[in-house]
């Protein structure tokens, strides 16, 4: 899809390989921006985003609203504890209830899949997907493909990428792998069969349920999050033995590839899915995906709601 | 005005076969079936030219959720609803608030039904508060005229306690009824299992949850002699298992759902939870075998699970919005539809093929003098498109939206009274 018939971003797939590429290529304006003094444009000015969180979230809504701020739109917070979701109302009444101040995108987390395509049929706003259940964070898999481009400088097509971990509960795996494979990068899933979805039917990736098979012939290591409660619901035996069998330990660390990232979409639980000395080493770019964040987030803000081809280069007021 | 009624100019099909013939009803009763009937002084004449005359259609499987959940449908509007659709027996399913698991409770229901545009045969839970841990008093709700036994919304879990269920069941004569799901593996999925909830990211419910409970069943009804029916069969392999169990000379029956022989998990993309229902929509094979089981009679009828709900419950996230979809004012327009089958199958899957699962005497009859006026005319080539604000059940969760169909009743008779007369209700 062209920025120009783009509406929301719900899913990857709304994007494709064109617009994917096209999102990647504003992001570098948008790094350019953040590398200025004053770190702010008027490319949103008088337009109103609104974060609505139903789910904890740190980086993620705190990466949305810095980036609504770069662009100088207004903002609006919204989090379930101190709000009338506590009184019982519904997902529909509030809403609808925030549209009616006048908003022009909502940045919508839910523990539930599926949610940003409810709110599109009842708003006219923007709906930007920033996690749904174990679907997609679609803005998590474009601040990896361009932590990927900018680090690697490589063509995706030449890049194996290894996702390991609890693919089958994660909603980064899933817009990594459509993104990834959009670009044309090869994709293996690393996990114990308990944690991968029950079919992958149409995904078109590799599967090993073996990391040390894996590690030296990988540019990315993509380790994802191990959810404590997995061992409660007989996923894994216990989380001792999925670090073993599943952690990027120093030893497998040592057989990457030399020029080989190390990416974790955070928060790490260090000591399981990766190990905490792995976490620290230079070729762990965890916290460049979150400088990345805020960028690719301005270049997904402003390709649904700016009006300009690029974000205007003058800084302050117009 | 008289109460006599004269069907003019259609054609009458029943089990006993089709011919051309008028139908005069007075008194509640068939009183003639020929052609060329005269019309007697006073009475009224209703056209069934072009039309089909058949038994009133009897619907196994009916949410009318009173008492309890009077926000999405109350005994009234789903009776209304289904004289609409053509059935003049429905019954109702015992997961109400408080479930009716006990006689004081199948009295209540009876007693809101007395008035009802359709007969109402009111179901009891199979346990105490359908909580699968102690046998509900079967005795004596089966003393009130309860003919079927279930814990419909769930299956019994317990197999010990499902065999008592059984044993004791026989001693009266009356039929259990499961729906088959083995709770664990089921898992709290909220669609079926597969590529699409893999891709969705929503949590799936397997094929075998079902079938696990199907077999586990068959295996009691081996075990105890007993009758049991199959509720709302979804799988491929679930139809199989009682195809082969019927071969056997074993004593089950099964229905099937006009929402399982329509639609696929691929309905469930949007994420629109009037997809949602359980057992959840299968798979496009899954589809053409409940359709090839209906046609060859592994399946025995056609059951809605009509399953209203309040619009702002299914406004919530699909994990989290109640499961089940209305089927009343759609069924017989989907099987004349979608179903390759003669008039007559299909007849004999929505009438007297349900009525006998349920042993009914009044209902599904061949249309003959003497017999109960309980009868449908259906205008099987017209044609028509489905419209929620038109639909008289009180909810609106239909997932037809705007779906071209083909055959509607045009009237329905229920002891004598036209309760729906030229596509519309009459009270």
């Amino acid at each position: 899809m062209t920025r120009a018939a783009a509406r929301h971003l719900r899913s990857i797939t709304e994007l494709g390989a064109d617009g994917i590429i096209e999102l990647l290529e504003l992001t570098d304006h948008m790094v350019e921006v953040n590398r200025r003094p004053i770190p702010k444009v008027p490319a949103l000015r008088g337009r109103t985003v609104v974060s609505l969180f139903y789910e904890d979230s740190t980086r993620t809504r705190l990466s949305f609203e810095t980036a609504a701020k770069r662009l100088s739109a207004d903002t609006m917070s919204f989090s379930v504890g101190t709000s009338s979701v506590k009184k019982g109302e519904s997902l529909r009444d509030t809403v609808e209830t925030i549209e009616a101040m006048g908003i022009d995108a909502v940045v919508v987390r839910h523990a539930s899949a599926g949610v940003p395509w409810q709110l599109s049929q009842w708003i006219d706003a923007a709906v930007v997907n920033a996690g749904d259940g174990w679907h997609e964070h679609p803005t998590q898999a474009l601040l990896d493909c361009y932590t990927i481009r900018t680090e690697l400088g490589r063509p995706f097509e030449d890049l194996h990428v290894a996702i390991v971990g609890d693919v089958k509960h994660s909603r980064v795996a899933r817009s990594d792998v459509l993104a990834l494979r959009a670009l044309g990068a090869r994709v293996t899933l690393v996990a114990p069969p308990t944690l991968l979805p029950p079919s992958l039917e149409g995904w078109d990736v590799e599967v090993s349920h073996d990391l040390d098979d894996v590690v030296a012939t990988v540019d990315v290591a993509y380790v994802l999050r191990m959810q404590l409660e997995r061992q409660e619901q007989a996923l894994v035996p216990t989380l001792r033995e999925y670090a073993t069998c599943f952690g990027l330990t120093p030893a497998r660390a040592a057989r990457l590839p030399g020029h080989a990232l190390i990416m974790h979409p955070g928060p790490m639980n260090r000591g399981v899915e990766i190990a905490p000395e792995v976490a620290d080493l230079p070729r762990a770019v965890i916290t460049k995906q979150v400088a990345n964040g805020v960028a690719v987030r301005m270049a997904v803000l402003f390709w649904l709601l700016g009006s300009e081809p690029t974000p205007s280069t003058s800084g302050g007021d117009e | 005005m008289s109460d006599e009624t004269l069907l003019r100019g259609g054609t009458v099909v029943d089990a006993t076969g089709t011919r051309r013939a008028d139908v005069l009803v007075a008194g509640g009763v068939v009183q003639a079936v020929g052609e060329g009937l005269d019309a007697p002084a006073g009475v009224r004449v209703l056209d069934a030219g072009g039309c089909v005359v058949a038994p009133g259609l009897v619907d196994l499987h009916v949410h009318l959720r009173q008492p309890g959940r009077e926000e999405a449908e109350t005994v009234e509007t789903g009776s209304r609803a289904a004289a609409l659709g053509g059935f003049t027996c429905v019954v109702a399913m015992p997961n109400t608030e408080p479930a009716i698991d006990s006689a004081a409770m199948v009295r209540e229901v009876q007693a809101l039904a007395a008035t009802a545009l359709c007969d109402v045969a009111v179901s009891g839970a199979i346990t105490v508060g359908r909580a699968g841990e102690r046998l509900a008093p079967m005795a004596e709700m089966a003393a009130l005229g309860v003919r079927l036994f279930t814990d419909d919304g769930t299956g019994v879990q317990d197999a010990r306690l499902m065999r008592r269920a059984l044993e004791y069941a026989r001693g009266l004569g009356v039929v259990l009824a499961q729906h088959c799901e083995d709770a664990a593996l089921a898992g709290g999925g909220s669609m079926h299992e597969g590529a699409w909830s893999s891709r969705l990211g929503l949590p799936g419910q397997p094929a075998e949850a079902e079938e696990v409970m199907v077999l586990r069943d068959i295996a009691l009804a081996r075990l105890t002699g007993a009758r049991v029916h199959f509720q709302h069969l979804s799988t491929a392999r679930s139809v199989g298992f009682v195809a082969q169990a019927k071969a056997e000379g074993l004593p089950v029956t099964a229905e099937a759902t006009p929402h399982h022989f329509t639609l696929t998990d691929a309905c469930c993309a949007g994420y629109d939870p009037v997809f949602k229902v359980h057992p959840p929509l299968r798979t496009g094979t899954d589809v053409a075998a409940v359709r090839q089981g209906l046609a060859s009679g592994a399946l025995d009828a056609i059951a809605t699970d009509h399953a209203p709900h309040a619009p702002h419950l299914k406004e919530q996230p699909f994990d989290q919005a109640p499961p089940g979809m209305l089927g009343l004012e759609t069924a017989l327009a989907l099987a004349l539809t979608e179903l390759d089958l003669p008039i007559e199958h299909v007849l004999a899957l929505l009438s007297w093929q349900p009525a006998a699962v349920l042993g009914l005497a009044d209902h599904g009859g061949p249309v003959a003098a003497g017999r109960p006026a309980h009868l449908c005319v259906i205008d099987a080539d017209a044609e028509w498109v489905v419209d929620p604000a038109r639909l008289a059940s009180r909810a609106r969760n239909t997932p037809y939206v705007g779906r071209a169909m083909r055959g509607r009743v045009r009237h329905t008779l229920l002891r004598g009274e036209p309760v729906v007369v030229d596509g519309e209700a009459t009270r």
